[in-house]
């Protein structure tokens, strides 16, 4: 398969950047300055993410619309409000996830973000599931910018206004330079920021602006270490076709009415794990030294039993130590229970952790 | 002290009687980003030339550390370990890995000078 390129791909490579193969894309890994330096930069100040190559779907319906996405996505959208964005998740039969996703609702119908490396088969899975009753569109001339920190809200407001007053998960229409943006504060880096959609012509003006008022761009390599700290899931490796929501610990983002009565694929699995069997569970895992534990690496408890594996693991740089996220047996998932993680064929002491590793800074 | 030489595992050698001083090149440091984990050889062990001799862990993944001689490691550089990051401020200096008792200085030979690693690094990135 060819590799594709963002609309800001050459604007990336003047500011500096690194590339990795991401997703079928060529994406910006770092800048000159480096992953460390992009991390703290983004926590103290604003960092700019291009995340065009995730998938900006849009389907348009009512009341019907509703009642079928509720079939494969487990989202409450009888509270849904306008404009509020809401975290889940497109379930397979087995109640495992083929996504995660955001869905705000506009007032055509919905505007789904996937990740890069699902949107193509979500695309497939939620039109045959929709049999062509609706019309869905998975967006090629839209580009994603996410503006990320505690300094976001001021840069922003500066060149597009009314941005400011916008509430965590919530979004709306804005003019930028007369042209129709959507913006949404989220993102996912546990920092308070927006994300802006926006058509593949204007991306790089936009962009150059944020430049501009003193916004640094970050790569790929410092979003998967913000997130980390932030205690996110990402999809492909702490979440994938053969976890549930309620094992990745992500019962939070299904309503009570939903987890209650149902009514969308893989429920039976949901209801079960619900119901007391649930036999293993997402956790955060701290080393107790400098060890880094990455994807793979076997978890063993005090009897040396294996007992999970690790799904993410970096280092944090905002909270200074080594980071990581893994599965483990349920009896073993109490924070501070004591774990031993095997790297390179030797054990190291650990500790199963409250997450996020760094508090989140949303602005409710 | 002898004139520095290089390997194509990216590792630099410097001799002083018996003694090698091995590290990683400046290229290496570039391309691996910020260091934030260094793990070293073990005092006393016996080494072979290109054999594994310590970690080194980004970011972003970990790499293995190569001896470009073989040897008894003598003594090995606490000072990275307590701070990985001194590995990119400067690597081909304060932030040496480890130290070798040279076994077969023949092996030396086959190493390259920096005009020649330059040159190889530009042609084989990674």
């Amino acid at each position: 398969m060819e590799t594709r390129k963002t609309a800001l791909y050459e604007y990336h490579k003047s500011l500096g950047a690194k590339f990795v193969p991401f997703a079928g894309y060529e994406m910006p890994v770092q800048y000159s300055s480096g992953i460390v330096d992009e991390h703290k930069l983004t926590r103290s100040s604003a960092g700019m993410f291009d995340v065009s190559h995730m998938g900006q779907l849009t389907i348009e319906g009512n009341k019907d619309l509703e009642i079928e996405i509720e079939k494969i996505i487990p989202i409450d959208l009888k509270k849904i409000k306008l404009n509020q964005s809401k975290y889940s998740f497109l379930i397979n039969e087995k109640g495992g996830i083929y996504d995660d996703l955001i869905v705000t609702k506009i007032e055509k119908g919905f505007n789904i973000i996937l990740n890069a490396a699902c949107k193509d088969n979500d695309f497939k899975i939620i039109s045959s599931s929709l049999k062509n009753k609706f019309k869905i569109t998975l967006h090629k001339n839209l580009s994603l910018i996410a503006l990320q920190g505690p300094k976001s809200s001021q840069i922003l407001e500066k060149i597009i206004s009314g941005v400011s007053s916008l509430k965590f998960m919530n979004g709306n229409k804005f003019s930028y330079n007369g042209k129709d943006v959507y913006v949404t504060r989220s993102g996912y880096t546990g920092e308070d920021g927006f994300e802006i959609s926006i058509s593949n012509d204007f991306v790089e003006e936009l962009a150059k602006k944020f430049i501009s008022q003193g916004v640094k761009p970050i790569g790929l390599g410092a979003r998967d270490t913000l997130r980390l700290e932030a205690g996110l899931c990402l999809y492909g490796h702490d979440i994938t076709e053969t976890t549930s929501p309620i094992e990745a610990n992500l019962k939070w983002a299904i309503s009570k009415r939903r987890r209650e009565e149902g009514g969308f694929v893989g429920y039976n699995k949901i209801k079960s794990d619900l119901n007391g069997t649930l036999s293993r569970l997402r956790v955060g895992v701290k080393p107790d030294g400098k060890i880094i534990a990455r994807e793979g690496v076997k978890i063993f408890s005090k009897d040396d039993k294996e007992i999970g594996s690790i799904t993410s693991g970096t280092y944090g740089p905002s909270v200074n130590s080594p980071i990581a996220m893994g599965y483990v047996k349920f009896d073993f998932s109490k924070p501070g229970t004591k774990v031993f993680l095997e790297v390179r064929g030797k054990k190291h002491e650990a500790k199963i952790s409250e997450l996020p590793f760094y508090k989140k800074s949303y602005v409710r | 002290m002898s004139e520095k030489k290089y390997s194509k595992q990216h590792e630099w050698i410097t001799i002083e009687g018996d003694i090698a001083t091995i590290g990683i090149t400046k290229h290496a440091a570039e391309m691996l980003g910020d260091v934030v984990f260094v793990e070293l050889p073990e005092k006393g062990k016996n080494v072979d030339k290109e054999g594994q001799a310590g970690v080194v862990e980004s970011t972003k993944a970990a790499s293995d550390v190569y001896t470009p001689i073989s040897g008894e490691i003598t003594d090995t550089n606490q000072s990275i370990v307590d701070d990985p990051g001194a590995v990119n401020k400067d690597p081909e200096g304060a932030a040496w890995f480890f130290k070798i008792k040279i076994k077969n200085k023949s092996e030396l030979d086959q190493l390259m000078s920096k005009a020649d690693y330059d040159k190889f690094a530009k042609e084989n990135p990674n």
